[in-house]
């Protein structure tokens, strides 16, 4: 520290007073002194300290590199610069204009300059190092925030709906972003891929080796293969590429809704726990992180999740945790949580309640968070296909899909303006699948089934429009449309989005299905009260 | 009152006021009548431009990007728009996509007319 300070005023003009700065005629001589690093270990350190005042570096009998070093650019007089006893400087003279020996006036002045000068170069000290301190913040505040944009880019938008399955998804980002991601992957047999893992790390980083991973399992898993091919191939993908000391957890496993079989091997991931009937089950496979050693293979179990069985999934930012005293979470405080009564978005509640209570209001969060639950229902779902059918992509055919669907749910009793908001829902999205899905070829049919069960009517619109995702609703920016800044259309999502109780997407390599679900015991409040202005 | 029959956008005049009765489809397939319309407006000495939705049962995203470039071209020319004969699933369309912040909204054309 006090090294680096007095280089610093040897090496820089800004602030360091100069030692030609006397003589004003002299200016050039000792002028341009190259910096001169002083060692810790140098003697004239420990001797300057203990000085006060000029001290002529002729008289001085010390065996200093420094000195020697100082005698040779013309320094004459070192005066100490001490701020609250701490040397923080030197003030280096060269010889007088006038070639004599400096006075015992010039000394006098020189101390008297030396005490008045060096409370203000510490503050232009502390002030610079206050800024390098801020400019460093801003560069991590910066790369927290790519860190941030990667990590949300890759989570899923939506938690996939099953018929009879309830599925939660929570994620909280550390501080200093972590790499947790979990992930959905419908596959072309009907089951249903549920990711989770843990890159080691922080930021930009992991969050970019997050992206990679999550990236190249959601290209994997629909070629087929066992969850343990599936991480096998990850695993070797990742060995190749992934930077040295950093690896990645994962769990991998494949869930058939249609019977609760699910299949899964693990990565050195924390392991999922099951609420049965019977009592929690701990799901164990066991396998080595991913991207630590190529050619791994990975062991594969099943489990059956039975009707009213609930399944979370975690990341160790969980946990792991610590209280005020160092004392961790632990996972048998998850296990208790989890045999407790809370499914989906309760469960996951009452966990980051307690979470809360454990660490303390003071708390930082350590690591990213992920929780991700599947909750069986108790009884099987009482699902009713009102009815399913298929139209060709002919421009003006929406109107036709939403007359057929207004009939299908009429039995429903759905009140008057539900219904109105259904229509505009379903038409637009016939809409969207008939012109942009199936670019308006009229061989490829839009398939459209209407559901109900649970309390709810889902409209299902599909079109082979697959492969490529469906951009998120976007609130269209009026202003700008009236303004002629931005073409006038643009509507149709948004629009969907504000008519439905709820909206899922999936994509798969060949079709995108749109499902729309109306809630039926929700009444509508009626947005638009009177407006007359 | 003029009785409308054909799926057409028809305009009367009012002292001041274009009163433009929309057709009962407003979808792609409005996107010429509302065009021809418009001009109409623009030969009269109008004012202000009354858009009667009375008849309207049908409006779609590509329906409300035809009333924003309606908008948008008499906001030019400086004559404000109203609206007149909503149903309540319209209404609430015109609030979610903020047209509502851009034009008097009335029950009818009665109403309209007055304010």
């Amino acid at each position: 520290m006090l090294v680096g300070r007095i280089r610093r005023l040897f090496g820089s003009a800004e602030s360091a007073p100069r030692a030609s700065d006397v003589p004003p005629a002299e200016r050039g001589r000792v002028h341009d002194v190259p910096p001169i690093d002083i060692a810790p270990s140098d003697p004239i350190l420990a001797y300057l300290q203990q000085t006060s005042g000029p001290v002529a570096l002729d008289e001085l009998q010390l065996d200093s590199a420094a000195v020697r070093e100082l005698r040779k650019v013309g320094v004459k007089i070192v005066v100490p610069l001490i701020s609250q006893g701490e040397l923080i400087g030197l003030l280096n003279l060269g010889p007088r204009l006038s070639e004599q020996e400096y006075s015992s006036d010039d000394r006098q002045l020189l101390e008297k300059l030396a005490s008045q000068a060096a409370p203000a170069v510490r503050v232009a000290q502390l002030v610079r190092e206050q800024e390098a301190e801020v400019r460093a913040r801003e560069r991590m505040e910066q790369e927290l925030r790519v860190a941030q944009l990667i990590q949300q880019q890759f989570l899923p938008k939506q938690v996939p709906s099953l018929e009879g399955w309830e599925i939660a998804a929570f994620y909280r980002a550390a501080q200093e972003v972590g790499g947790d991601f979990y992930d959905f992957i419908n596959l072309p047999d009907g089951t249903i891929a549920l990711v989770v893992g843990d890159v080691t790390g922080h930021g930009v980083p992991a969050a970019l080796v997050m992206a990679t991973t999550r990236s190249f399992i959601r290209a994997e898993a629909p070629r087929g293969g066992s969850p343990s091919e599936v991480l096998a191939r990850a695993n070797d993908f990742l060995h190749a590429d992934i930077p040295e000391n950093m690896f990645v957890t994962c769990l991998y496993a494949v869930l058939d809704p249609r019977n609760g079989r699910l299949r899964f091997a693990n990565a050195g991931h924390d392991l999922p726990y099951v609420r049965t009937a019977q009592g929690l089950v701990e799901l164990r496979a066991t396998g080595m992180p991913l991207g630590l050693m190529s050619g791994i293979q990975y062991e594969e179990s099943e489990f059956t999740l039975g009707l009213g069985d609930m399944m979370l999934l975690h990341s160790d930012g969980l946990a792991e945790a610590h209280g005020p005293d160092h004392e961790m979470f632990g996972f048998p405080r998850v296990k208790g949580i989890v045999a407790s009564k809370a499914n989906g978005e309760e469960l996951i509640a009452e966990l980051m309640r307690s979470l809360q209570r454990f660490t303390g209001a003071e708390w930082q969060q350590e690591d990213d968070i992920t929780l991700v639950t599947v909750s069986r229902s108790p009884s099987p779902a009482a699902v009713r296909l009102l009815g399913e059918f298929q139209v060709a992509s002919e421009a003006g055919n929406e109107r036709a899909v939403m007359e057929r669907v207004a009939e299908l749910v009429k039995p429903l009793g759905i009140d008057a303006r539900k219904v109105e908001r259904l229509k505009t829902a379903v038409s637009e999205t016939a809409m969207n699948a008939i012109e942009h899905g199936n670019e308006l070829r009229p061989e490829r049919p839009v398939s459209v089934k209407v559901l109900t069960g649970d309390g709810k009517v889902r409209i299902a619109i599909s079109d082979r429009g697959g492969g490529t995702e469906i951009p998120e609703a976007q609130t269209p920016d009026l202003e700008a449309k009236l303004a002629g800044l931005q073409k006038a259309r643009g509507w149709g999502l948004f629009l969907i989005k504000n008519m439905v109780d709820d909206m899922r997407v999936t994509t798969d390599d060949v079709h995108h299905t749109v499902e729309l679900v109306f809630d039926l015991a929700k009444k509508e409040a009626g947005r638009a009260a009177t407006n007359e202005r | 009152m003029q009785q409308q029959t054909s799926d057409s956008a028809k305009v009367r005049f009012s002292d001041g006021s274009a009163i433009v009765d929309l057709p009962a489809r407003i979808d792609a397939s409005a996107e010429q009548t509302l065009n021809e319309a418009y001009a109409e407006v623009m030969n009269g000495t109008t004012k202000r431009i009354l858009l009667n939705f009375a008849r309207v049962d049908y409006l779609s995203s590509t329906g409300i990007a035809l009333i924003v470039g309606v908008l948008a071209r008499s906001r030019k020319d400086g004559r404000p728009v109203l609206a007149a004969g909503l149903s309540d699933h319209f209404r609430e369309i015109f609030e979610i996509t903020r047209l509502a912040d851009f034009m008097r909204i009335f029950p009818d054309e009665r109403a309209a007319l007055a304010g």
